[in-house]
């Protein structure tokens, strides 16, 4: 794991001294409240429907139980006793008062966090595989890159007011955990030909209101060059992306008005130039980084089969978190472990102080002292002997965090919604809420399979609906709640945007629109291994359009 | 009235006073074209290509870029292409820049600020030096070797 430096620390404490001014210079009208606004915004502060609300960078996901005992003490002083995790690998606390925000920064930079940059129209926090330096199939662990860009991006004096806001990804697995294909630059680590590390560069994914799929700008770009090549592409798209609609000032809108391979020539001729006048990031500094996520001291004992599999038979539930919440590790001893934050009935990506405390103790006891925020809303324990696995289930059992259904139905990504967001037009807690209810019967949900639902209350797609096999959208209709349903959606290596079924259903509607939708699947799936996407993509949207809509014609 | 931003602190703009003057970069042209460009500063919006300034680096008494809205950053970009294309001459950022930006303004390459007077009263000269960019003390500058223009 990355540990600041002294020039992080400096850098970050004096962050914080800026923004005590700023919101000092607020109060005493020196910074008028339009002024202040992106100064907040770049700070992570946001001001929603009751109250502000504070978006915490975890970069990449990552961090150490002292940080994860830290995020609930925040949520005990200055929230009403939880946080909530997010689809950006952050965790936002909804109810802080303007006056307290200076020093909730300052308890975050005594465990190495920070605010910065997790809203305004500047370069977002960086996200990574969830997996990153523990999953099978990776071939190189993505966050060496993320924390440069991390710190390339942080307080960018020429990019902090760019057009619209601005995110990155990385992934490091040839298995796209980090929905790259939907960001506005995208990087998958790979080798070429002669076996040198570099990425192919995506731009222009995104969702919200126009959403799309990513382009690739560049199919192999040597990681020497990967800073001076982002300066280049920002640099085009700070000059060139429309400041004249807000919806339409997203760098996609400008790789789709003015063609890939138009801006392709325009940002090859600006990084042409570029690389000359800049120094490639000292040799010294990127090892550094990279030796801090060298992987830990793997205990070397085996793996007490016999005892594994009595307990695992004697127990039901262990047996169905093993299957459905445990994935395979690079070291075979080992195993990572998900968390779900999506308890039956519950708000998705939402965990109690108390919660947070237990999984930053199963860390630092069985975890390496590593925790994983993923983009899904759980958490995750990435390194796990597997002999321990059962005493960890135990301790999350106790603790109400050992739902088994990571990948299936219940383990839904929803937004905020209504409830907090003042850009919501619908409810989506409540609708996952309800859904997860309906569908409460872990046994069925796993019959069901592999099902990811994502839910957004607003156009902007927080919820990622698009890229769910079944999303929903939940708009304003004249003054009532109306939702909106695609299917087919795909936010991994073969990234798809769902396809709309038609009219969309009210609040009492929807939920039996859903189960319609997925009593249809079981009647017309090949078998029982056939996914629902997988059926999806066989026989095509029309027979679940004949499913959600043939009943109201009946009644018509 | 015009205050004019340095690290050294607020000044009067005395550039009119002292003779100089400001044009379009087609004003410009014309000038240069009759011998009267020494005193005069190429006037250019955000949206300009920096390239169609190239030819006039050297005639150019002064660029002032204008920032029609604080949050409209294409200003940075612009003044960030001038110094890599080569330009070396003084260069003003003019118009809605808040304290907050100071910095900022400065490691892209202007070496002022003209601001109205009424921005002038509300954010004091105290806290326009206190965003002075300090050389170590950025992320840019210990990545990419970014320096801080001196050139005034």
């Amino acid at each position: 794991m990355y540990k600041y430096n002294e020039f992080d620390h400096g850098f970050v404490r004096n962050r914080v001294k800026q923004f005590r001014a700023q919101v000092e210079r607020r109060l005493d009208g020196t910074l008028t409240e339009d002024e202040f606004k992106p100064l907040r915004l770049m700070n992570g502060l946001y001001l929603q429907l009751h109250a502000y609300m504070l978006r915490v960078a975890i970069p990449y996901g990552t961090l150490n139980s002292q940080q994860m005992h830290q995020l609930a003490m925040l949520a005990e002083k200055w929230d009403k006793g939880y946080g909530h995790f997010t689809t950006r690998q952050n965790i936002q606390y909804n109810w802080p008062k303007l006056n307290d925000v200076p020093d909730m920064l300052d308890a975050l930079a005594d465990v190495e966090m920070h605010a910065i940059q997790t809203s305004g129209n500047c370069i977002r926090n960086v996200t990574a595989d969830h997996f990153a330096g523990a999953s099978a199939d990776e071939i190189e662990d993505p966050r060496p890159t993320a924390e440069l860009l991390r710190q390339w991006s942080t307080d960018h004096p020429e990019f902090q007011f760019l057009p619209r806001k601005f995110k990155i990804a990385v992934t490091g697995s040839p298995n796209d955990r980090a929905v790259t294909k939907a960001h506005d630059i995208g990087l998958r680590m790979v080798r070429n030909e002669k076996g040198e590390p570099g990425y192919e560069v995506i731009i222009g994914g995104g969702l919200g209101r126009t959403p799309m799929v990513g382009k690739v700008v560049r199919t192999f770009l040597p990681k020497t060059d990967l800073l001076p090549y982002l300066e280049a592409i920002l640099q085009v798209y700070n000059l060139n992306g429309r400041r004249d609609n807000k919806y339409k000032a997203r760098i996609k809108i400008l790789v789709h008005e003015t063609g890939i391979d138009r801006l392709r020539e325009m940002i090859e001729h600006v990084f042409e130039a570029k690389k000359g006048l800049h120094q490639a990031p000292p040799e010294a500094m990127v090892a550094a980084i990279e030796a801090q996520f060298a992987p830990p001291q793997f205990e070397t004992n085996s793996v007490d089969e016999d005892r594994l599999s009595k307990l695992v038979g004697a127990d039901p539930g262990l047996r169905s978190f093993i299957e459905t919440n445990v994935s395979d590790h690079r070291e075979p001893t080992h195993a990572i472990v998900t968390i779900s934050l999506k308890p039956i009935g519950g708000t998705p990506g939402d965990a109690t102080a108390d919660q947070i405390r237990t999984m930053a103790g199963l860390a630092e006891a069985h975890g390496y002292d590593e925790l994983r925020v993923s983009h899904e809303q759980n958490i995750i324990l990435p390194h796990v002997h597997r002999n321990d696995i059962p005493q960890i289930y135990a301790v999350l059992k106790a603790a109400g965090l050992a739902t088994a259904n990571i990948g299936l139905l219940s383990d839904i990504i929803a937004c905020p919604g209504m409830d907090y967001c003042a850009l919501a037009t619908a409810r989506s807690i409540p609708v996952a809420q309800e859904l997860s209810n309906a569908f409460e019967d872990i046994k069925l949900q796993r019959d069901i399979g592999s099902l990811k639902i994502k839910i957004s209350g607003c156009i902007n797609a927080c919820g990622h609906h698009h890229v769910g096999h079944i999303g929903i959208l939940g708009l304003d209709k004249a003054g009532v709640e109306s939702y909106q349903i695609t299917l087919g959606g795909d936010g991994t290596e073969t990234a798809t945007i769902g396809e709309r079924t038609g009219p969309g259903f009210s609040y009492e509607e929807i939920i039996p629109a859903v189960t319609r939708i997925i009593d249809h699947y079981l009647e017309i799936r090949e078998d029982e291994i056939e996914t629902f996407l997988e059926t999806f993509r066989r026989l095509g949207a029309e027979p679940f359009k004949q499913a959600l809509y043939s009943h109201q014609q009946e009644a018509a | 009235m015009s205050i004019i931003i340095r690290d050294d602190g607020f000044h009067p703009d005395n550039w009119e006073k002292d003779g100089g003057s400001f044009a379009d970069l087609e004003k410009f042209g014309k000038d240069v074209a009759q011998n009267r460009a020494d005193k005069v500063c190429i006037d250019v919006p955000n949206n300009t290509d920096a390239q169609s300034l190239y030819e006039n680096f050297d005639n150019a008494a002064m660029i002032r870029i204008a920032f029609p809205s604080f949050a409209d950053g294409r200003g940075f970009s612009l003044a960030k292409q001038l110094r890599q294309l080569g330009y070396e001459g003084r260069l003003r950022a003019f118009g809605h820049v808040i304290a907050d930006q100071y910095g900022f303004a400065r490691v892209c390459g202007f070496d002022e600020i003209e601001i109205d007077d009424e921005l002038a009263k509300r954010q004091p000269e105290t806290q326009w030096l206190a965003r002075i960019p300090k050389l170590q003390a950025s992320y840019q500058h210990r990545l990419l070797g970014e320096q801080v223009n001196q050139n005034v």
